[in-house]
């Protein structure tokens, strides 16, 4: 018989195995953002809370890095992150919020239940600074460096184990 | 009562639970952005706009184009779109500004690329190899035809 005829059965089980293999991994849905390395488009956002001014690109070009946090008080995995966001703030970090299609009232809830580490608020109402961030749900947070330029993308609530991380990039940004 | 009386009352109680569990990931309940669901008055502006929709993928389901999908962000991602065509700017441009930020992912019109040359090569190597193929065995027979009408 000739080895050829052996050619297809060979193809079939490689695409077999490799669909196998593939199905046993892990589904990924993240989906990062291409605008780290870059600075931060133009936007100014209208404050939501009473006690917290709103935010613009300028105030991202102090000197200092910032973390900016993109959430909503309807999003269930931003109650999650709130305690290690203010564990963030205890340790130094300046974080800016901005929430996502929400009405004052509901924030107000909000930071009055789990809490408030944020130094601004602004109101992104239709999601237009979300896409220029190049992020593609809540919540999400980035690491700014002084001059405004994006540096780092953590994708997804912040979990306790993400708090001494987010420092080091805070610090890298420096 | 009997044992399927009680398996019974499980699964009505399992199929309550089910049916009034509150949603896991929320949504917001703020009003759709203006252009989420209403047209552009230039039918050929609109056209345009659907067309492009109908090609960027939904970027909280994955699986449905922006025009097709009833997220709220699809519904952000609609308004932008019309919003910008009516501001004069180019469909393809507007892709473009979108695969900058989500890759070649957001798009359901692959483009040649480092990562997607794959797509475009393969199926080119394939018809190559079954042409060579072809042409071996017909030409093949082709001779021995001729060597059987020689004798």
């Amino acid at each position: 018989m000739r080895w050829t005829l052996w050619v297809p059965l060979a193809l079939f089980t490689f695409f077999l195995g490799l669909a196998g293999y593939q199905l046993s991994q892990p589904k990924d849905d993240f989906i990062p953002s291409g605008m780290i390395g870059k600075p931060l488009p133009q936007f100014v956002l209208e404050p939501v809370s009473p006690d917290r001014p709103g935010v613009s690109t300028a105030d991202f070009q102090g000197g200092t890095p910032q973390l900016l946090n993109v959430w909503a008080s309807w999003c269930l995995p931003c109650v999650a992150e709130a305690p290690h966001l203010e564990r963030l703030k205890e340790e130094g970090a300046q974080i800016i919020g901005i929430a996502i299609r929400d009405k004052p009232e509901d924030v107000a809830r909000f930071l009055n239940r789990h809490g408030n580490p944020y130094t601004r608020i602004g109101s992104d109402d239709l999601s237009a600074i979300q896409f220029e961030l190049g992020s593609s749900g809540v919540p999400e947070s980035y690491v700014i460096d002084g001059n405004g330029v994006i540096r780092y993308q953590h994708i997804g609530d912040v979990r306790a184990e993400h708090v001494p991380m987010l420092l080091r990039e805070l610090e890298k940004a420096r | 009562m009997t044992r399927h009386g009680h398996f019974l009352i499980a699964c009505l109680a399992a199929l309550t639970t089910v049916l009034f569990a509150a949603p896991i990931a929320a949504q917001s309940d703020t009003p759709p952005a203006p252009y989420a669901y209403q047209q552009l008055d230039d039918p050929a502006l609109e056209q345009q706009a659907t067309d492009l929709m109908h090609t960027l993928r939904c970027l909280t389901c994955q699986s449905q184009s922006i025009a097709d999908s009833d997220a709220t962000m699809a519904g952000d991602m609609r308004h932008q779109v019309r919003l910008r065509i009516l501001a004069g700017e180019d469909p393809e441009a507007i892709r473009i500004w979108l695969i900058e930020r989500y890759g070649d992912y957001v798009s359901y019109d692959p483009q040649v690329s480092a990562t997607t040359w794959p797509l475009f090569a393969v199926p080119l190597l394939l018809l190559l190899i079954a042409g060579a193929i072809l042409r071996r065995r017909i030409g093949g027979r082709a001779t021995v035809d001729a060597e059987g009408q020689g004798e």
